[in-house]
């Protein structure tokens, strides 16, 4: 393992942002993102999550697939340029680095979606171990462990030392390249202290004993049908903050805009709460909120587990818990519908 | 708190509704969810966090058959008179009991305060006793109020059928809440656009600011339809998310009863109100004092004419610094 004073993390920045774009948490203007590193971006390692998750890296919140030039009766059609140059992500979290693992479950599965996937080959990702969980967090009983992260980099910022531990080939290809600003870090003591230390907290939050087996042991159609969707839905706005500020949520919408010169098509995210979610010519599969409202949970915790290996599409990250308008969340539809503690 | 849960339990016994809209305890010791209860009323709860303005709810509750006793906080009313106002709700259909507010408090603030790993929250005069997973905690309400309430219309309640006394004093220092609309003001075209332009620019298309607004009451808003043209769920360009708002607060003007809805659930802090205020400071001098929702008879100033109306032209000469 390496290391290096907390008070260098500029240096670290600056070595890395030298060859390629480095993007890590930010504050700006009362709002928190992943953002560009430049010297006067304000950095902040101590926010548990960001408000959007990394997830805009990899899958931008709108981005353009083609753009469609008429010129006389020639028309021309332009492709973005598919080869995304080499970037990092530093001071992703477990459960946010879980989610890209979600992601690629989705995208990089036959047919491979080429726009995710040349970000995902040109990301390196390092990841920032938790040390101070909230009591939104339950990553936990997803079998994240929050003091472990994966990723191709982790770290941990421990005793004023941030500690860097490569786990893959492109992590140790970033770690050579930027290796002189590293001391060899004998002792690791403070890190394992801070795993403990971290584990005893999760074990105390409020949501981590959160159980899931429900959703494993019960048929689709009764989860479906359960009478507890009609309390449960009552208060939601119809909003989609909880999908947007979600790292795994991935639907998504293609539209064409008229520029007034040309159409350019564009995919943007889309949201499980809108009523013209999934409109199609035959009409709306769900007409009422409470449908919307099921169909979000159900994805997450029923259909997409059936589709994948078991694998839940929640990473219990809180970010849905903390920013939904009404205080609904996943937590409480866990726990009303079966997962008592 | 408990004096209005007795006071819910009697008007229900007493046959006035058969239901009651309130607030609901939620997964933590600060989430306060609207609900509707009917004969248990386990989990009603009243207190220093329930912040949400229940009155768009009745929007749904009034399509229902029966009658629904809701709980209105002063804010919150303005909403009701402004929904009966535009036909949105039956006011036969409601019976409504007043409460009384003492400002509601801020959990984001408590929780950008440092403070994390909540378990509980006692209240304590104006003080928070917070227990967390990192020890005891102690906090000054009056630091961690909701934006809404520091610059609120004050304690008056515009329509009730029932009203809860206010016993408590208010200690309260409220500020004039024009007072952010003159700085921008003060502001030149330049810096004022750069300002919302920063603002705006942090928009996710969510649409909660839309969602939560009781003068937002469409039955399918313009930029849901799909066959409009303008229909949107992100920002195709630089600029769309800021058009979004803007036209938002044009059709909002006159009707916006000022409520702060909009900026308390903003994920991204929006500062939206800004906007509406200044529509509502505009409309105040072009044709005087004007408090939307006061009542529900008076016609708004934007949707009657006269001859004595501002000219278009003011536009213009205020462009013009």
């Amino acid at each position: 393992m390496l290391r290096l004073s907390a008070d260098k993390l500029d240096k670290l920045f600056s070595a890395i942002s030298d060859a390629k774009e480095l993007y890590l948490p930010v504050e700006e203007n009362g709002s928190s993102k992943f953002d560009k590193w430049s010297e006067e971006t304000q950095v902040n390692l101590n926010r548990l999550n960001t408000v959007k998750s990394p997830k805009d890296l990899f899958f931008p919140q709108s981005e353009d697939l083609m753009r469609f030039k008429k010129e006389g009766k020639k028309i021309t059609v332009d492709t973005p340029d598919e080869n995304c140059k080499e970037f990092v992500v530093f001071g992703v979290r477990a459960c946010d680095v879980k989610s890209i693992e979600v992601l690629d479950r989705v995208f990089l599965s036959e047919p491979v979606d080429t726009y995710y996937e040349s970000k995902r080959k040109a990301a390196t990702i390092v990841s920032l171990a938790c040390s101070e969980p909230e009591e939104s967090c339950f990553c936990n009983i997803f079998g994240i462990d929050a003091t472990e992260p994966a990723a191709d980099v982790s770290t941990w910022l421990a005793d004023d030392y941030l500690y860097w531990e490569a786990k893959t080939e492109k992590g140790e290809a970033l770690t050579e390249s930027i290796k002189s600003v590293f001391e060899q870090a004998e002792d690791t003591s403070a890190v394992d202290a801070q795993k403990e230390n971290v584990k005893a907290i999760i074990e105390k939050l409020p949501l981590s004993g959160l159980n899931l087996d429900y959703f494993k042991n019960n048929d689709m159609m009764d989860i479906f049908n359960s009478e507890k969707w009609d309390e449960l839905y009552e208060a939601c706005l119809g909003c989609g903050t909880c999908t947007f500020v979600c790292p795994t949520c991935q639907c998504y919408d293609i539209r064409d805009y008229d520029t007034g010169h040309g159409i350019v098509r564009y995919r943007c995210w889309d949201s499980c709460m809108y009523s013209d979610f999934t409109l199609m010519a035959g009409g709306q599969p769900r007409t009422t909120q409470k449908e919307r409202f099921r169909q979000r949970f159900m994805h997450k915790l029923v259909y997409f587990p059936m589709n994948n290996d078991g694998e839940f599409s929640c990473v219990g990250c809180g970010r849905c818990v903390n920013k939904c308008p009404v205080r609904l969340n996943i937590a409480k539809v866990i726990r009303a519908l079966g997962g008592e503690v | 708190m408990q004096r209005v849960i007795d006071k819910v339990k009697e008007l229900l016994a007493n046959g006035v509704a058969d239901r009651v809209l309130a607030w609901k305890v939620g997964e933590f010791p600060y989430d306060r969810i609207p609900g509707v209860f009917k004969d248990d009323l386990d989990g009603l709860c009243y207190d220093s966090f329930s912040a949400c303005n229940l009155s768009k709810y009745l929007i749904n509750e009034t399509k229902k058959d029966g009658r629904v006793l809701v709980l209105m906080k002063p804010c919150d009313s303005y909403g009701v008179n402004l929904l009966i106002k535009e036909h949105r709700i039956d006011r036969e259909k409601i019976y409504i009991l007043a409460v009384p507010c003492n400002c509601k408090v801020d959990i984001e603030k408590i929780k950008d305060s440092g403070i994390k790993g909540i378990i509980d929250i006692a209240e304590e005069g104006d003080v928070l006793k917070i227990n967390t997973v990192y020890g005891q905690k102690e906090l000054d309400r009056r630091q961690v109020l909701c934006d809404k309430c520091l610059s609120c219309q004050g304690k008056k309640h515009v329509i009730y059928d029932e009203i809860i006394e206010d016993d408590e004093q208010q200690n309260i220092e409220k500020t004039d809440r024009m007072e952010a609309v003159e700085e921008l003001e003060a502001m030149s075209p330049e810096e004022r656009f750069a300002f919302w332009r920063s603002e705006l620019s942090k928009c996710i298309r969510c649409n909660a600011c839309r969602n939560v607004c009781p003068a937002c009451s469409c039955n399918k808003c313009i930029f849901d339809n799909t066959d409009t043209g303008v229909a949107a769920k992100s920002n195709a360009d630089s600029f769309e998310e800021n058009m979004f708002h803007i036209i938002r607060a044009f059709h909002v003007a006159g009707r916006c009863t000022d409520c702060g809805e909009c900026s308390r659930v903003c994920p991204q802090n929006i500062p939206l109100h800004l906007l509406n205020r200044k529509f509502i400071k505009e409309i105040n001098e072009l044709y005087g004092e004007f408090q939307a929702g006061e009542d529900a008879v008076t016609t708004g100033p934007l949707t009657f004419f006269t001859m004595e109306d501002a000219e278009p032209d003011v536009v213009y000469k205020k462009g013009r610094d």
